[in-house]
């Protein structure tokens, strides 16, 4: 804008008006063309997140409806909430666990793919395939397959004798973790090769070329090099990583219902418990209001460090 | 829109009580070719299927039958209750009831039923759970109970007498040991230990039949940490300690699979809800090798859970005089006999046990021992005996896997979350 004024001040008086009404045509067209995903915005974000934001200073029933405002009551009682605290820090940890699992071996397989070129299409298709998989599917999958009562594993394993029980796949609160991170892993480490494969297509094949000519060394390639310029793809990966990861839902609900002894809960857990078994919507929408906070501010701090080190 | 239905229930509500209009309706309802909406859940399916076709072959009002996935019936009553969108009729799981009944989302029937003929020989627990401040909003639909069963089979390979089962708790867990000592792929006995639902099913029995109690009658504080129950954690502490309880499938038995080792012969006696025998028939399991009892107490004594659904017509019905006529039929001798007891089911009327289809003595026990039981009350017992992180599982886990240390903070929460 500032640039137009000073063009109009040195230009004769007959161009200005039509270069503003050429401007103000263009930025109604601009502005035409914003239009529906404006809509969507207001349909589809903008009055769901007022309504959960009222909801949240209200008295709501899931079947007595809205009794009127009784701030700031939902918002206190999540602190008294005894289960909010260990779903904060289960959700933390399976949350580290699953970036640093998928983020690794996503990296691994997208050089995998690079490198073995004569079974690349192949590789690819085999890591790709249960990514197509609904995670509630999945789920439901892993559920039998972990069964004490029915899965498919111990059974082998008892004939040969190695183990006397079934094994509790989702028996203890490591095992229930580490069994559902390993769901998730198998789930998803193809849609994160699939993003970091991007990645280093992107990167040019002439400066790999010139660090070898200058003598590095392959590990020296990959540190210095490839690395660095994957940082926008690693990036992107780590922001929705960790935000699916914050907001896991299906894979616990489906597998462990928080079990055993209530040490496998996830904060959207708890927000369903509120809203369903519960049936408070007020501290449900509460919940939902807080954990929103949280991931904004986790996606501001994410994208500030994006920022930062690319200006590096 | 809330205004004239007000106004409409009022006047009618007026009408029925009014001295002489009471009993100028037909307390059987109308049946004039209204169309009925019903929902239910998925896991009654196949009965209440049964009723309605029954009923629509013989009516001129046709009922239409919606059945929503079990674990989402409870969510989805509550959005229709929320847009008042709720069908003509729909049927609770018979713990929900209070809930519902006190959110209001049924009409009082309170006039239909004390109206009703024969309603002294409809079973009194599926009414009492309908019941919220003294007005009646429910009345029994479908009957489901708890029993002990044994493996006669097993039972006669351990030495034991296969046609005696358990009369006392002791009994049930000296019969269990005996049966785990044949090893192999045979276990004493199974319970869900991570399930809320199944253990207030089969557990509640054992301390009604010793005249103990699980609540104080309005649901309001818990009574599971009494002497009773500490005796009762202690049996199945012990049958877990020494191997004779399957493990570790009950350990993170969490409800999908609780009924499934039994018809599979590998377990030698378990609570059962009183299905059809026939079903139970599988692959290691014959019908005459399935013993029935009813569940007993410490000391002796029989009891067992109503559970099951009650029907009610919901707040937002308008065809509320023929919707009355489809629940009232339900508890005719044609409905009761023809329909139920010909599929081999659990009756809702105490009256009709001896009819020509209940010849087995395990089906007419089925039918008996409801009279002998209680169903529990409670306006929050959803949230604290079936949620999954609810504080009865907490409860009984560390009372039965652990050493019981926190049972008396742990009542405590109890009575926190039912009188919440």
């Amino acid at each position: 804008m500032v640039t137009t004024t000073s063009i109009s001040e040195a230009t004769p008086a007959e161009r200005p008006v039509r270069r503003a009404r050429i401007n103000l045509r263009r930025q109604l067209t601009g502005f035409a063309y914003t239009i529906p995903t404006l809509v969507f915005i207001v349909v589809f974000f903008l009055t769901p997140l007022v309504l959960v934001a009222k909801m949240s200073l209200s008295k709501y029933g899931l079947l007595t409806g809205d009794e009127g405002i009784n701030f700031p009551r939902n918002y206190v009682s999540i602190w008294r909430n005894p289960l909010f605290w260990p779903s904060v820090w289960f959700t933390v940890q399976y949350t580290v666990l699953v970036t640093v699992m998928l983020l690794g071996l996503g990296l691994g397989l997208a050089l995998l793919v690079q490198t073995v070129t004569r079974w690349s299409a192949f590789l690819r298709t085999v890591f790709l395939l249960p990514v197509s998989l609904g995670l509630a599917a999945a789920s439901l999958l892993a559920y039998g397959f972990y069964s004490p009562a029915i899965g498919p594993i111990s059974p082998p394993l008892e004939a040969l004798g190695l183990i006397d029980n079934p094994i509790a796949f989702l028996g203890t609160s490591l095992a229930a973790l580490l069994s559902t991170t390993f769901l998730v892993v198998w789930k998803f480490a193809g849609f994160y090769m699939l993003v970091l494969t991007v990645g280093l297509q992107g990167i040019p094949d002439d400066v790999h070329e010139a660090a070898a000519l200058d003598g590095a060394s392959s590990w020296q390639n990959f540190l210095h090099i490839t690395l660095p310029l994957l940082r926008p793809s690693l990036s992107l990966a780590t922001i929705l990583c960790v935000t699916g990861s914050l907001l896991a839902f299906d894979q616990f609900f489906i597998l462990t219902k928080g079990a055993p002894d209530n040490t496998t809960v996830t904060a959207v857990q708890v927000i369903y418990r509120e809203a369903f078994q519960r049936q408070n919507l007020g501290t449900a929408a509460a919940l939902s209001i807080l954990v929103l906070i949280v991931l904004v501010l986790i996606n501001i701090l994410q994208f500030r460090f994006l920022r930062g080190t690319e200006r590096d | 829109m809330r205004m004239p239905r007000l106004w409409q229930t009022a006047l009618a509500a007026l009408l029925l009580t009014a001295p002489g209009t009471a009993l100028a309706a037909d307390p059987l309802g109308v049946d004039d070719g209204t169309q009925l909406t019903l929902w239910t859940r998925a896991a009654t399916q196949v009965r209440v299927d049964q009723l309605v076709q029954a009923y629509n072959a013989s009516h001129k009002n046709q009922v239409t039958a919606t059945y929503v996935v079990t674990d989402d019936y409870q969510t989805k009553i509550g959005a229709a209750a929320a847009a008042n969108g709720l069908p003509d009729l729909f049927s609770a799981d018979v713990v929900f009831m209070p809930n519902w009944t006190s959110a209001g989302l049924f009409q009082d029937l309170t006039a239909r039923i004390d109206a009703m003929p024969n309603i002294d020989k409809v079973a009194p627990a599926g009414i009492n759970v309908g019941t919220w401040d003294g007005k009646k909003y429910g009345m029994p639909f479908i009957a489901d109970l708890s029993v002990w069963m044994w493996n006669k089979k097993l039972y006669r390979e351990a030495g034991l007498d296969p046609e005696k089962g358990p009369t006392t708790l002791q009994e049930f867990a000296d019969q269990a040991r005996a049966v785990a000592k044949l090893g192999g792929d045979v276990h004493g006995t199974y319970f869900g230990g991570n399930c809320g639902g199944c253990n207030a099913f089969t557990w509640f029995p054992i301390a009604w039949a010793d005249g103990e109690t699980v609540m104080n009658p309005e649901g309001t504080e818990s009574h599971l940490a009494s002497e009773e129950w500490q005796q009762i954690y202690k049996v199945f502490r012990d049958l877990v300690a020494d191997g004779t309880m399957m493990m570790p499938e009950s350990k993170d038995e969490a409800g999908p699979t609780w009924t499934a080792f039994f018809p599979k012969g590998v377990i030698g006696v378990q609570p059962m809800p009183a299905t059809q025998i026939s079903a139970l028939v599988g692959s290691g399991l014959e019908d005459a090798d399935i013993g029935v009892a009813p569940i007993a107490g410490l000391k002796g004594g029989q009891s067992t859970f109503v559970g099951g659904d009650d029907i009610g017509i919901s707040r937002d019905s308008t065809k509320a005089d023929a919707a009355w006529n489809f629940i009232a039929w339900v508890q005719s001798e044609e409905a009761q006999v023809e329909v139920v007891a010909k599929n081999g089911n659990v009756l809702t009327r105490t009256d009709l046990a001896d009819n020509k289809y209940i010849t087995d003595p395990r089906v007419k026990l089925f039918n008996t021992i409801g009279a002998k039981g209680q169903t529990p009350l409670g306006k929050n017992f959803g949230a604290t005996f079936n949620d999954p992180q609810g504080p009865w599982i907490v409860l009984f886990r560390d009372a039965v896997f652990g050493d019981g240390a926190n049972l008396e903070s742990n009542n405590q929460a109890m009575t926190e979350s039912l009188s919440e």
